[in-house]
Order: C-alpha cells, then sequence, then structure tokens
C-alpha cells in the first residue's frame, strides 16, 4: 500500500487523481430534479389549499365545518354529510370491486386458459383508459335506470349507483398490480405447495395469496385514492344533494363533486370553503394512504 | 436556416390568436345569457367583420369580469344583488326570459300553482298525487347553488330564508343538483317523476314539457303582457366608458336585427 502511495507521489500523479466525474454528478442531479416534481407538486397543492381554505376555517370554525351537517353557502358551510358520502362511496366500491379484482387477478395468473387470458387482460387494460365521463354516462343510462326497476324508487341517482360506478373504475387498478404481483412469486411456492399435496385451489388461497399481499394490497390503495377522488362520473351519477344520505339508496354529495360543482361560481368565503372541502379531502387521502403502508408493512413482518 | 424559418412560423402561429382575442370585443358571463350573445356574436361578426369573444362562466363572474375590466362586457341572468353594483358600470336590460317549471311528457301534470311549485321545492309536498298527479314520489331537482337561473328561481318564487342574518336557499338539501342546464334536462327526460326548472328558450319539446303556472301557459305572449310571472331579465354591463367595438355590438343586439335574433332564439325582445 505504502509503496503505491510512493509511485503516485513520484510523477505519474495526474493518472490517477479522480477526475471530477461531471457527466455522473449532472445526472444525479437530474435524478433529484425528476423525484422531486411529486414532492414539490404536492407541497405546492398543499400550501394553496390552506392558504386559500383557512380563512373558510377561522370563519365558521373547525368543528362547525368538519361536523356541520347543513351545506348553505355563503351562511354555513357544514361538509359532514359529504365526508361521509365520500367515505360509504369508497368503501362500497372497495367492498364490491376489490374481490371481484383479485379473483380476477388469480383466475388470469393461475387458472385462465391462454385464449381466454389473452381476451380478458386487454379489456381490463381498455377499461383503465376510459375516461370517467364516459362511466358517467354509462351510469346515467344503465345503472341508474336499473336501480329504478329493481329497488322501485322513483330516483336511482344515489350512493348505490355510485358505488357500482367506482367499483368497476377502480376495477384495471387492482387486478393489474395484483396480477403482476402473483406472477413475480417464485415458482418453487406453488411447487411447494403441490408437492405436499395441496391441491391447486388450496394453494393459491393458502399460500399465493396471501404471498403477494403486499402487492395486491399495494393495488387496493391505489383504486381506494381513484375512488375517492373520481369526480365527473360521481357527479352524474350521485345526484349530488348535500344532504346526509339516510341509505345508500338516497342521493348524495362526495366532497370531489362539492368541489367541481360549485368551484367555477363561488366567490369570497364561499370560495374558501370549498378550498377546506379540498384541505378535508387531502387529509382523508394522506390518512387512508398512511393506514394502508401500515397494514401492509405490519403484515409482511 | 430552415430551423429557424420554422420556429418564426410556428412562433407566429402561436401569437396570432393572442392579436386576434386582443382586437377582439371580450364578452363573460352568465350561462344562460351566452346562449343567445353567442348566435348575435356570430351573424354581427358575419355582417361587421369583427371578432366577438363569448365565454359561459356564470353570472357572478360575469359581474365580476365587467367590474374589474377582464372581459369589455359582463353577463347576467339575475338583478344584481347589493354588494354587486358599481358607480362606474351600467346595466342594459337586451332580453327577458321566462323559467320554464319542467316535467317528463309521460307525466300527466300539466298545472302547478306558485305556492304548489314553492312547497314542492320545500318538500313539503312529496307524491305527485298531491297535487293532481300519479301516486308517486316527486324527484325533485334543481341547479347548483350558484347558478343564475337558480338565483331567479329563488327570488321569484320567495325561495329564500335567513340564516345567522345571511339570506340563503330554502330549497329542500335533499333535491338532486344538476351542475347545467344540459343535465337537468338529461334527468328531466329520463325520469318520468322528476320535475325542475330551466330558461323557457332551452326547453326541448320533445323530451319534456313546460308546466302552466297559475294556469298561465309558459309562452312569450304571456311573458310580454306580463301574465306569467316567471321571468328574468338578460342583463349586459359595461364601464361607463364603454370600449367603442363593444358600444358598437351593444347597439346591433339593440338593433331591429339583433332582436329578432333574441326572439328567434325562444327569448323575449325588449325593443
Amino acid at each position: 500500500m505504502n509503496t503505491c502511495t510512493k509511485t503516485n507521489d513520484s510523477g505519474i500523479s495526474h493518472r490517477h487523481t479522480p477526475k471530477p466525474d461531471r457527466l455522473g454528478t449532472f445526472f444525479h442531479l437530474v435524478f433529484i430534479c425528476c423525484a422531486m416534481v411529486g414532492v414539490v407538486s404536492l407541497a405546492t397543492i398543499a400550501w394553496f389549499l390552506f392558504s386559500e381554505g383557512l380563512a373558510a376555517f377561522r370563519q365558521a370554525g373547525v368543528i362547525e365545518l368538519v361536523f356541520g351537517s347543513e351545506w348553505l353557502p355563503p351562511a354555513l358551510f357544514g361538509i359532514f354529510p359529504m365526508i361521509a358520502a365520500s367515505l360509504i362511496s369508497t368503501l362500497g366500491a372497495v367492498l364490491t370491486g376489490v374481490p371481484v379484482a383479485v379473483l380476477t387477478a388469480v383466475f388470469l395468473a393461475e387458472l385462465a386458459p391462454k385464449w381466454l387470458a389473452d381476451i380478458v387482460r386487454p379489456a381490463v387494460e381498455l377499461l383503465a383508459g376510459i375516461p370517467s365521463v364516459v362511466y358517467g354516462f354509462f351510469g346515467l343510462v344503465v345503472i341508474v335506470p336499473a336501480i329504478e326497476v329493481l329497488f322501485n324508487i322513483p330516483a336511482g341517482n344515489t350512493l348505490l349507483a355510485g358505488i357500482i360506478v367506482l367499483a368497476i373504475m377502480i376495477l384495471p387498478t387492482v387486478i393489474t398490480i395484483s396480477e403482476t404481483s402473483i406472477r413475480a412469486l417464485p415458482p418453487v411456492y406453488k411447487e411447494g405447495a403441490l408437492a405436499l399435496g395441496a391441491s391447486h385451489i388450496y394453494s393459491i388461497f393458502k399460500v399465493l395469496i396471501p404471498a403477494a399481499r403486499s402487492g395486491i394490497l399495494t393495488g387496493v390503495a391505489l383504486g381506494v385514492a381513484r375512488a375517492i377522488g373520481e369526480t365527473m362520473a360521481i357527479i352524474m351519477v350521485m345526484g349530488n344533494a348535500p344532504a346526509m344520505p339516510g341509505s345508500i339508496l338516497e342521493p348524495a354529495r362526495t366532497l370531489t363533486a362539492n368541489i367541481a360543482m360549485e368551484m367555477s361560481y363561488a366567490t369570497g368565503i364561499h370560495a374558501s370553503a370549498l378550498y377546506s372541502t379540498g384541505i378535508v379531502l387531502l387529509i382523508f387521502i394522506v390518512l387512508l394512504n398512511t393506514g394502508l403502508l401500515y397494514i401492509n408493512k405490519k403484515r409482511v413482518h | 436556416m430552415k430551423n429557424i424559418l420554422s420556429l418564426a412560423a410556428a412562433f407566429t402561429l402561436l401569437t396570432a390568436p393572442l392579436y386576434h382575442a386582443n382586437a377582439a370585443v371580450s364578452v363573460s358571463g352568465s350561462t344562460s345569457v351566452s346562449n343567445v350573445v353567442e348566435v348575435l356574436a356570430e351573424t354581427y361578426q358575419k355582417s361587421s367583420g369583427r371578432h366577438v369573444d363569448v365565454q359561459g362562466t356564470g353570472s357572478s363572474s360575469g359581474i365580476v369580469a365587467a367590474k374589474n375590466g377582464t372581459s369589455m362586457i359582463g353577463m347576467s341572468s339575475r338583478e344584481l344583488k347589493a354588494g354587486e353594483a358599481a358607480a362606474d358600470i351600467q346595466q342594459l336590460v337586451i332580453a327577458r326570459d321566462g323559467i320554464a317549471v319542467i316535467v317528463n311528457n309521460n307525466n300527466p301534470v300539466e298545472n302547478l300553482t306558485r305556492k304548489q311549485i314553492k312547497s314542492i321545492y320545500r318538500n313539503e309536498i312529496t307524491n305527485w298525487k298531491q297535487v293532481g298527479g300519479e301516486d308517486k314520489a316527486i324527484v325533485v331537482v334543481t341547479r347548483d347553488a350558484s347558478s343564475g337561473t337558480r338565483e331567479a328561481f329563488e327570488k321569484i318564487l320567495g325561495l329564500k330564508r335567513q340564516v345567522n342574518g345571511i339570506p340563503v336557499t330554502s330549497i329542500s338539501a335533499g333535491a338532486q343538483v344538476a351542475n347545467g342546464n344540459g343535465m337537468v334536462k338529461t334527468l328531466v327526460a329520463n325520469n318520468d317523476y322528476a320535475v325542475s326548472y330551466i330558461s323557457l328558450g332551452s326547453v326541448d319539446n320533445n323530451l319534456l314539457k313546460a308546466l302552466k303556472v297559475d294556469g298561465i301557459t309558459a309562452s312569450d305572449e304571456n311573458i310580454l303582457s306580463g301574465q306569467y310571472s316567471i321571468t328574468r331579465p338578460f342583463i349586459l354591463l359595461f364601464k361607463n366608458e364603454t370600449d367603442p367595438r363593444a358600444a358598437d355590438f351593444i347597439r346591433y343586439i339593440l338593433s331591429d336585427k339583433g332582436q329578432s335574433i333574441v326572439a328567434e332564439q325562444g327569448y323575449i325582445r325588449v325593443k
């Protein structure tokens, strides 16, 4: 080691001094910048929402706004019915959509004959590309009248219609991510289960799905985010009444619908109240994501 | 060289609309008023060659746009509120419009009184049976909180109440809310038991029908004679020292040609 250093000192040192790696530094910076785009956007959106929405919180009071049940701008700004509508529609969509999606993913990854998988998979992928206004229109002309006939109610623009549309909308996200994570499992899991005498179906439910849990939960988290953030389709099928829904067969307005419907006109404290609706929505998404991340970590360990 | 040329061409193409927009008369505001002003702008452009830029953004923002000068002309489909009027802003009624109470064509009900309409929107009458129709629940459809049509409808029928000293709507919170005339029409056309309200000029007779109010048909004659009571003005707002190009467009709207276009579109002429 010492000899080596000596040789360096005596004459050819310039060959061994590490050249500043300009290209490396450059790309390092590019990577950092790219990674920061998302973070900076989020920070800007949050800052914007808080700076615009705080006025309404200050005037109406946090409790009054979050737990108030009457939305009567510009006097009362209670968004509790909308919080309830957002949570119920998302929960309903997850409860109905996720089982269907996970079973579809298992079918595609494990059971489907190739020709059938080649029909189902592109169909699911196509579903992801359909704009939400088309889902809304589909809901309005197919699901809404169907609910009117099935439940014999005067108007089918209800929470239930929203739940069904959202359940369909989250399918592609959950299916694609779940299928990928099931396929990514090492083949020894399944081989081991089968070698121990487990049936194919038993190995799917007891080995493959539990092993792919982390990926499936990621899919569910993205599905939840899509469902709670959906606006256009929901406005078209859910009736948008700002009252507390008594059942899923009554109209309701979600947080996103409230912002979208009134933002273009609102001024002053009314506009501020809409931004605070956005703050509440943001907080919910953060809580949901944190919750799912936590479950994910806990189960994996 | 080629690159520079194409860059220059692209730049010209990109900035051309900006130049064009600067030279045009800008009008923004009520979506109901913009329906007729768009047609007026088209014919005006044909006869004078001058461009008019019309944007439907809602009455409230139209009034703001006229006051702060974002648009040369603002449009409103309701009277200005006390806080909205300004000394340097002129108001001009260019047409009158009736608000029709609409139901699905399959609904046998033909007539409602003002009192019944008010009770329906307050959720005091909830079944068509109570107003002479079938034994079916009424599906009440209203517009979003800041629509000019809704504001006028509430004001004319007295669907207002005070909360903490601030006037707010007394339309039942359980009513369905549609965010535009198009959606109101879709909802009523697809539901036999729905009731809503819409500008008379936008009623599509194939799918929905306008009810008589207190026995009076919603027609131009009855609005002109003052018998049909649910009407509202279409107002243009502009600064006292109006841009000459905007003033010329306004003169055109009030001319015989302009006013007959107003009538053709289903609204009531003022001259």
